[in-house]
C-alpha cells in the first residue's frame, strides 16, 4: 500500500458487525479459566513449591524411578507396535474394497467409546492363565496378564486409533497421479510405495506415535487390572499417584504428576514440531 | 495444537475404494489379501475379542444370573449417579462448547491459538492428573481444605468432585467439533440475517444453530460416552463410597475386586452396549450428515 | 432514496483501507464502485451496510447520520459475493427470512409472506423453484434467490457484492442486462461492487473508480472513458499502454519525439502518456505530431485489425486499430498521429 499507515493503538479484537463476542468469549474464558486452568495451576504452584530438589529426589526414589520407567518403555514399546500396525490398518481401509470394511472401520474408534475400567476387566479375562489367550500361552510359559507384557497389550488396545486415524485422511488425500508418475518413471510398485508414499505419510505415522505415546503413559484404568501392581515390577506412575493421594502424600502425589505432565508437554511438542516441518516440506500434516 | 491432536474425531471419511483393476496403482493380489488379512486379524485380536469376551463372561452363570446382577441396589445407585453426572456435565460443556466456537470462530482477537491450545489441554493429561488437581484444590490438604471443612461442605469424595472431574475430562469434546466447522462456514450467512433485520439471537437460533446442529450432536455423543465410561479421573475424587459416590465404571471395579465376575461384567456390559451405541450413531452421523460435520469427518 | 458517504476511512490495524472517501448516490441511481482487488471497494459497501465500523467518516442515508445505526436497522438489501443462502433453508424460506424475523407487531401475514415470495420469485424469474434448496440450485440461480431475498424486506437501498463474480462469462453477460431490467423496475437506490470494467461500463449510471483505498474519480461511463481525470485511471479504463514521458514548456518528449501539449497544463518533469489503440490514426509525413513507427505485427482483434507499433528505443510497443482498407504489414514503416494526448504527470 502507498498509503500512509497510520500507527494505530492495539486492539484486542478485530471490529466486526456480528454481535454476542463479549458475551460468549467472557463466558469461555470465565469457564475454562475455572475448569481447567486454575486447577491446573494449583498443580503447578504446588509443584514449584516443592522445589527442583524436591522434585528430583522423587522422581529419583527406587519405586518412583521404576514406575517411570516401566510407563515409559512400554508405552514406547506400545505406540511403536502402533505405528507399524495402524499404517498397515489405515491402509488397508483406504486403499482395499472388501466385505466388512465399513464396519471395520467403524469398530477402530472402539478404545475412544469404551470405558478403560471394562477394556481392562475384558483383557485381564482373556489374558489370564485360564482365559481365552491366556490358556493357549500358558503351556509355551508365557505369562500375559499380571505381568509388563499385560500392560503392553492394554496400552496397544487403548492407543490403537490414534495412528489409524492420524494417517487415513493423509492417506485418502494422497494423489493418485504421483504414483502413476512414479510408475511412469519406471520404479516398481516396491520402490514407488517405500521412496513416494511411506515418505508423505511419515509425518502423519509419527504424529499418530506421539499421540499413542502420550494417551498409553497417562492411561491407569484399563491397566491396573490386568497389571498385577507390583511394585518395582508391574506398577505403573499414574497408579503410584493415586496410592501417594490413598497415603494423602500430596507432595508426592504431585510431584510424580509433574513429571509427568512435563514429560507430556514434550511430546506435545515433538508434535508441534512435527507438523511444523511437514507443513514446510510438504504444505500438509 | 492442529487437528490432529484430535484423533477421536479424526476422520472416518474414506471414500470407496477403485474397482480392482490392473492399474498400476494398485498392489498384486497375494499382498492385497496379505495386507488385509494381517489388518484383519490385528483388529479382531485387540478390538473384537475384548468386545465379545465383555458379554460371554457376564453371561457366564446364564441369562438369569445376568439380570438378577442388576437387582443390586449398589449398582442401580451407581446407574443413577451415572446418568446424573453426565446429565449435568454434559449441557455445561455443550454450552461452553457453543460460546467458545462462536468466539473463535467468528472473530478475530488476540491470543486466539493460545485459547484454543488451552481448550484441549484436558486431553493431554492423565485422567489420574484430572482428579488429583481436584484433590489439591479441594480435598482434605486442599487449597480451599480448611474452608470446605469448616463450613461442612464436602466436594472431593462426594457428588461435586465427580462431576467437577467428569467436566474437566468431557471438557474439548463440543468446542472441538464446532470450532472447525464454524470457521469453515465463515460469517456470510449470519451478516445477511442481519442484514435482513435479524436481531442477534434470532440469528443463531435461525441460522448458527440449525448449521451445526449435527456437528453439535456428534460432539455431545462423545462427551456423553466419556462422561460414562470415566475411570481414572473419578475414580481419584469418589471415595469409593458405595451407593453415595459410585459411577457404573467405579461400580465395575469393586464387583470385580470382590470376585463378583458376573456382576461386573453385567455393569461392564451396559457400557459396552453404550460404547457400540455411540459408535453406531457416530458411523451414522458420519456417513448421513458427513457435509454438515468439519470437513475432517466428510466421506470422501 | 440517496445515500453519501462522507470522508469515509477505514484502518485495519496498520493497513488503511479507505481513505477520505466520499460518494454520493442519488436517489434511484445505480453506481458502481469498480477497482482493481485490494482497492477497498469491499469494504466500503460493507460500511455502507453497518456491516463493518469506519476509522473516521459519516454514511447517511436518505440525509440522516445513520453511522451509528445497527446492520439491522439500516434496511439495506445486501447481496453476497457468494450470496451466503442460509443452506438449511429452502429457496421460498430463505426469500422469507427478513420479513418472518420482524417483531409479530410488523410481520405480515403468513399468507402475505407466501404472496411475497411468489411475487419475488416472479421477479427474478425462478417461478415454482419455492421447495430447492440452495444446493440444488445452479450458479445462476442462486444469485438470484440471493436478489429476491434481498428485495424482500423492501430496502431502501441495494448493495451488491460482486453480484457476477462467481458466474461464468455467458451467465454474467445475460444477466447484467437482467440486473439493470430489475432496477429499472422496481427503481431501487443500487451500489455495486465489480472488479469487471465493462460490467460497471455497461449498466451503471455512474462509476466510481477507487484504488488502494481512495476514490480516484466519480463520473458517467462517458466521462470516466473520454476523461480520465487520474493516472491511474487512465492506464486502468481501456486498453491503454503506458509510455514514460518528459513534460518542459508545454511539449512532452517521447523518446527522439516532441508532442505539442495543445492547451493541456502540465508541470515540468517526468509523465505518463497512455495510448490506446483509437487514439492512433495513419497520418501523412509532417503532419503535426506526427511519429514515424515500425510495424511489428498485424493482427486480429474481433472484427478489427490492430497493429503493434515501435515507436522507438526503450519505449514498449503500442497498439493502433487500422482501417479496413489499410494496406500495411510487419517490417514496414509508418507515419502514425495521436488523436489526443492523456499525459498525467508523474
Amino acid at each position: 500500500m502507498s498509503l500512509a499507515t497510520h500507527a494505530t493503538t492495539f486492539r484486542f479484537r478485530q471490529p466486526s458487525a456480528l454481535p454476542g463476542f463479549g458475551l460468549t468469549f467472557g463466558f469461555a474464558v470465565t469457564y475454562l479459566s475455572l475448569i481447567v486452568l486454575i486447577p491446573l495451576g494449583v498443580l503447578v504452584a504446588r509443584a514449584s513449591g516443592l522445589g527442583l530438589e524436591g522434585l528430583w529426589q522423587t522422581a529419583t526414589s527406587p519405586r518412583v524411578l521404576a514406575a517411570l520407567k516401566l510407563s515409559f518403555g512400554v508405552s514406547f514399546a506400545a505406540a511403536a507396535v502402533n505405528a507399524v500396525a495402524g499404517l498397515v490398518v489405515a491402509w488397508v481401509l483406504t486403499r482395499y474394497a472388501f466385505p466388512g470394511r465399513r464396519l471395520l472401520d467403524a469398530i477402530v474408534d472402539l478404545p475412544f467409546a469404551l470405558p478403560t475400567a471394562v477394556a481392562g476387566i475384558a483383557l485381564t479375562a482373556i489374558y489370564a492363565p485360564n482365559g481365552w489367550i491366556g490358556g493357549l500361552l500358558a503351556p509355551l510359559g508365557v505369562k500375559v496378564a499380571y505381568t509388563p507384557l499385560g500392560i503392553f497389550v492394554a496400552l496397544v488396545f487403548i492407543s490403537l486409533p490414534f495412528v489409524v486415524r492420524t494417517v487415513q485422511p493423509v492417506l485418502a488425500d494422497l494423489d493418485r497421479e504421483i504414483e502413476e508418475a512414479s510408475a511412469t518413471l519406471g520404479a516398481s510398485r516396491a520402490q514407488t510405495v517405500l521412496r513416494v508414499i511411506l515418505p508423505s505419510l511419515l509425518p502423519a505415522v509419527l504424529t499418530g506415535f506421539a499421540l499413542a505415546f502420550g494417551r498409553a503413559v497417562g492411561e491407569y484404568g484399563s491397566v491396573i487390572f490386568i497389571a498385577g501392581n507390583m511394585p518395582f515390577v508391574s506398577e505403573i506412575a499414574p497408579l503410584l499417584i493415586v496410592i501417594q493421594l490413598e497415603e494423602f502424600n500430596y507432595a508426592g502425589a504431585t510431584a510424580i504428576a509433574t513429571i509427568m505432565l512435563a514429560i507430556a508437554f514434550v511430546s506435545l511438542l515433538a508434535i508441534n514440531l512435527i507438523q511444523a516441518w511437514s507443513r514446510r516440506r510438504f504444505g500438509h500434516v | 495444537m492442529s487437528r490432529t491432536m484430535m484423533p477421536e474425531t479424526s476422520t472416518r471419511g474414506v471414500p470407496a475404494p477403485p474397482a480392482p483393476s490392473a492399474a498400476v496403482t494398485d498392489e498384486a493380489p497375494l499382498t492385497r489379501w496379505v495386507l488385509i488379512g494381517a489388518a484383519v486379524a490385528f483388529l479382531l485380536l485387540f478390538l473384537v475379542l475384548p468386545l465379545i469376551a465383555i458379554f460371554a463372561e457376564a453371561l457366564r452363570r446364564g441369562i438369569a444370573a445376568y439380570f438378577a446382577s442388576f437387582a443390586d441396589p449398589d449398582t442401580q445407585d451407581a446407574i443413577r449417579l451415572t446418568l446424573l453426572v453426565a446429565a449435568i456435565a454434559v449441557p455445561l460443556n455443550v454450552v461452553f462448547g457453543i460460546a467458545a466456537a462462536w468466539a473463535v470462530a467468528k472473530f478475530d482477537f488476540a491470543g486466539k491459538s493460545l485459547f484454543v491450545t488451552f481448550i484441549d489441554l484436558p486431553f493431554s493429561v492423565s485422567p489420574v492428573v484430572s482428579g488429583l488437581v481436584f484433590v489439591l484444590l479441594f480435598g482434605a490438604h486442599g487449597v480451599f481444605g480448611g474452608f470446605l471443612q469448616a463450613h461442612d461442605i464436602r466436594i472431593i469424595f462426594a457428588v461435586p468432585g465427580i462431576v467437577l472431574a467428569t467436566i474437566f475430562v468431557t471438557f474439548p469434546f463440543v468446542a472441538r467439533e464446532l470450532i472447525p466447522l464454524m470457521q469453515e462456514q465463515g460469517t456470510a450467512e449470519e451478516e445477511a440475517a442481519l442484514t435482513l433485520g435479524a436481531s442477534g439471537f434470532r440469528m443463531f437460533l435461525t441460522v448458527t444453530l440449525p448449521n451445526v446442529k449435527w456437528a453439535l450432536l456428534y460432539g455431545v455423543l462423545l462427551a456423553n460416552a466419556r462422561a460414562m465410561g470415566e475411570f481414572g479421573a473419578v475414580s481419584v475424587v469418589s471415595g469409593h463410597i458405595r451407593g453415595l459416590t459410585n459411577t457404573m465404571p467405579l461400580q465395575v471395579e469393586i464387583l470385580y475386586n470382590e470376585y463378583a465376575f458376573v456382576g461386573a461384567f453385567a455393569v461392564a456390559s451396559l457400557l459396552a452396549g453404550l460404547a457400540l451405541v455411540t459408535l453406531v450413531a457416530k458411523a451414522l452421523l458420519e456417513w448421513r450428515y458427513g457435509d454438515a460435520l468439519a470437513r475432517t469427518h466428510r466421506h470422501g | 432514496m440517496e445515500i453519501r458517504a462522507e470522508a469515509i476511512t477505514k484502518r485495519f490495524g496498520e493497513a488503511t483501507v479507505l481513505a477520505d472517501v466520499d460518494v454520493h448516490v442519488h436517489a434511484g441511481e445505480l453506481v458502481a464502485l469498480l477497482g482493481p482487488s485490494g482497492s477497498g471497494k469491499t469494504t466500503l459497501l460493507r460500511i455502507f451496510a453497518g456491516l463493518e465500523q469506519p476509522s473516521a467518516g459519516r454514511i447517511l442515508l436518505g440525509g440522516e447520520d445513520a453511522t451509528q445505526v445497527p446492520v439491522q436497522a439500516r434496511g439495506v438489501g445486501f447481496m453476497f459475493q457468494h450470496y451466503a443462502l442460509f443452506r438449511h433453508l429452502t429457496v421460498a424460506e430463505n426469500i422469507a427470512y427478513g420479513l418472518k424475523v420482524r417483531p409479530r407487531a410488523s410481520r405480515p401475514s403468513n399468507a402475505a409472506i407466501r404472496a411475497r415470495v411468489t411475487e419475488l420469485l416472479d421477479l427474478v424469474q425462478l417461478p415454482g423453484l419455492e421447495r430447492r434448496y440452495p444446493a440444488q440450485l445452479s450458479g445462476g440461480q442462486r444469485q438470484r434467490v440471493a436478489l429476491a431475498r434481498a428485495l424482500a424486506v423492501d430496502p431502501k437501498v441495494l448493495l451488491l457484492d460482486e453480484p457476477f463474480g462467481a458466474l461464468d462469462a455467458q451467465v454474467r453477460r445475460d444477466l447484467r442486462r437482467w440486473l439493470r431490467d430489475i432496477h429499472e423496475r422496481t427503481g431501487h437506490t443500487t451500489l455495486f461492487v465489480t472488479h469487471d470494467q465493462d460490467e460497471a461500463l455497461e449498466i451503471a449510471d455512474r462509476v466510481a473508480i477507487l484504488d488502494q483505498g481512495r476514490l480516484e474519480q466519480i463520473g458517467t461511463p462517458d466521462e470516466i472513458y473520454e476523461h480520465p481525470a487520474t493516472a491511474f485511471v487512465a492506464g486502468f479504463i481501456g486498453e491503454a499502454t503506458r509510455l514514460p514521458v518528459e513534460a518542459r514548456g508545454g511539449v512532452v518528449r517521447l523518446g527522439p519525439h516532441a508532442l505539442a501539449l495543445n492547451g493541456t497544463r502540465l508541470a515540468d518533469g517526468p509523465a505518463s502518456l497512455f495510448v490506446r489503440p483509437r487514439d492512433l490514426v495513419l497520418a501523412d509525413d509532417g503532419k503535426a505530431n506526427a511519429l514515424p513507427a515500425n510495424v511489428v505485427a498485424v493482427r486480429r482483434a474481433g472484427p478489427a485489425r490492430r497493429a503493434e507499433l515501435h515507436l522507438g528505443e526503450g519505449l514498449p510497443t503500442v497498439e493502433m486499430e487500422l482501417p479496413a482498407d489499410a494496406v500495411i504489414g510487419k517490417g514496414d514503416v509508418v507515419q502514425v498521429a495521436l488523436t489526443r494526448l492523456r499525459v498525467f504527470g508523474g
